[in-house]
């Protein structure tokens, strides 16, 4: 029996570290339902990752030679034909940009409850208890459904699996009707490039909404300045355009690790957490000790910006 | 072509709040245009402006105190507003991705438009689900997180970037009619002009029922029960430097001096 399909992601030749993470979290369920783990890898170089994908605790790895790169008409078919023929009680797919371009095309065709960007899963065989969080991660809430669901996990909330697995490595035939594939990857660049590498810079001054207004960068500046640090940001200033897209710390930005990270008037959305939250030192300057970003911080200001940062910046000059 | 734009008012909330039972306590609660959605809008009327789209309807399920939101969206250029409410919403205190399904499906079979722009997620629930969801429903293409969408749409097909992990677009092309899901960034929203604000008070702002639409109540019951919220917990042994701006900007120098990184 079937009780997990977990459904691994990946670009470009490489697996994604989430996959790993799901092969973790279906392990869970299945140990929870007391049955099987089965994993589905899609399109690319898939005998090779069906190897990588044979962790401890994979039962079975059903690979579909189809395609290069990810195509969500092709993923949404197999699927639906994958849980057509193994009827698991669970499908977990990661909560990832392609996660979200499948995943609820697949809910709804199957007529199945989808849960979406989950960060603890728990089953007692009937009810699936989801922990997600709401309102840019200010609450959490546990949410339950019944029976058969779909399930995308955050990145990073479980470890990776590790080990080698004794799984059956299958060839899924998969009937692809072409004249239903509508979409068509061309292509991938890669954005920002330029003129800093804000992932090589030991120090980042790293700036959020609670900026206000373009013209108050400025004193952001002036602090690096002082600092000889490099200035980063959160999304939003980006999508203002009041800095170019290689300077974004996050997600669909750059991942940084630096010595110090001074968070200035961000609230550390969860995007933005991902791409920074290995940082040595974690400094967070806002005025909301609610923020999310204190939950990472090692050290933090909870006053206004604008009195803060320039009396730092005298420290320094 | 038409473009149909899901509109939501998103519950925003302070910075300090309580919670009762699986809410936020009411006086803690603001409202606003979705974040995402308010993009999607902007991308509409660009499209409009460019001389592609010839109606750009807005959508919104929600109660009557959302129809400032819903003008909101109307003084930013949208020609006229759907706004789908029932009693038996009223209650309703999670409506799942199934649910907005139904209802949304019902709205775009009605207004048969050749586009869906919808935002990326909610700021407040954040399912990012219902778009893409949508889409399967109605037999239309779609493409989930799209920060780039050409307006030339040559042969039918839309040609749009989608915005991965790490720094990375996806160019792809899909075809008509389509839905799509708006990521920040993809244009600069507008504010409303004056002359918009007085325009909008004037525009069809059409309310609708589920038995109007022709959708079951048993529908929204959904398949997701909210059973708890709660603050998380601090996983942080987070340091706060206490006292006037100097003297924590002194605390923070202290530090960068120890690390060996400040002068």
């Amino acid at each position: 029996m079937t009780n997990v399909l977990a459904v691994a992601d990946h670009r470009r030749g490489e697996l994604r570290d989430v996959s790993y993470e799901l092969i973790t979290a279906g392990r869970q369920l299945a140990d929870e339902t007391g049955g099987e783990l089965h994993v589905a890898v899609i399109s690319g170089t898939v005998d090779e990752f069906a190897d990588k994908l044979n962790r401890e605790g994979v039962d079975a790895v059903h690979t579909v030679d189809y395609g290069e790169e990810f195509n969500h008409d092709v993923y949404a078919q197999v699927l639906t034909q994958l849980y057509d023929e193994h009827a698991p009680q669970y499908v977990v797919a990661p909560n990832s940009v392609n996660g979200l371009d499948y995943a609820p095309a697949v809910a709804n065709a199957l007529n199945l409850p989808i849960v979406t960007d989950t960060v603890d899963l728990e089953s007692d065989g009937d009810t699936l208890v989801a922990t997600r969080e709401m309102y840019g991660g200010k609450v959490e809430t546990t949410t339950e459904l019944e029976g058969t669901v779909v399930a995308t996990i955050r990145g990073g909330e479980w470890p990776a699996a590790e080990g080698t697995g004794d799984a059956a490595i299958e060839a899924f035939d998969a009937e692809i009707d072409e004249d239903a594939v509508g979409s068509t990857v061309t292509g991938f660049e890669e954005v920002g490039g330029g003129d800093v590498d804000i992932s090589e810079a030991d120090v980042l001054v790293s700036v959020g909404r609670g900026i206000e207004e373009e013209e108050n960068l400025e004193i952001i500046r002036d602090l690096a300045d002082a600092l000889d640090a490099t200035v980063s940001s959160s999304r939003p200033i980006v999508d203002s355009g009041w800095l170019p897209k290689n300077r974004q710390v996050g997600q669909s930005g750059k991942v940084v690790t630096p010595d110090v990270y001074i968070a200035i008037g961000i609230s550390g959305a969860v995007q933005h957490v991902a791409g920074m939250k290995g940082s040595d030192t974690i400094v967070a300057i806002n005025t909301d000790p609610n923020a999310p970003i204190m939950d990472i911080a090692d050290y933090a200001i909870h006053d206004d910006l604008f009195d803060v940062v320039p009396a730092l910046t005298e420290e320094f000059q | 072509m038409k473009i149909l734009v899901t509109v939501k008012e998103v519950s925003t909330v302070e910075d300090e709040f309580e919670i009762e039972g699986t809410s936020i306590a009411e006086q803690y609660l603001g409202a606003d245009l979705n974040e995402w959605d308010d993009y999607a809008v902007e991308e509409a009327v660009q499209l409009q402006e460019a001389g592609i789209a010839d109606e750009v309807v807005t959508v919104t399920i929600g109660p009557e105190d959302c129809e400032q939101t819903i003008r909101q969206a109307l003084a930013k250029g949208a020609d006229r507003a759907v706004r789908v409410w029932d009693d038996s919403l009223e209650g309703v205190d999670l409506l799942d991705v199934g649910a907005k399904t139904e209802i949304l499906r019902a709205v775009v079979e009605a207004e048969d438009p050749d586009l869906v722009l919808t935002g990326v997620q909610s700021g407040d629930d954040s399912w990012g689900a219902t778009g893409v969801s949508l889409a399967e429903e109605l037999g239309f293409e779609w493409a989930a997180v799209v920060n780039h969408l050409e307006h030339d749409f040559e042969d039918d097909r839309a040609a749009v970037r989608r915005e991965l992990e790490g720094g990375v677009e996806e160019l792809t092309e899909i075809e008509l009619p389509a839905a799509l899901t708006i990521q920040t960034g993809i244009n600069e929203p507008r504010y409303a002009s004056l002359r918009g604000i007085r325009q909008a008070q004037r525009k069809e702002l059409d309310v609708q029922t589920l038995a109007d639409l022709g959708v079951d109540e048993s529908a929204i019951e959904g398949d997701v029960t909210l059973t708890d919220m709660y603050e998380p917990e601090s996983e942080s042994d987070v340091t706060v430097w206490e006292g006037s701006a100097e003297e924590t900007a002194a605390e923070l120098g202290e530090l960068l001096r120890e690390k060996g990184v400040a002068p």
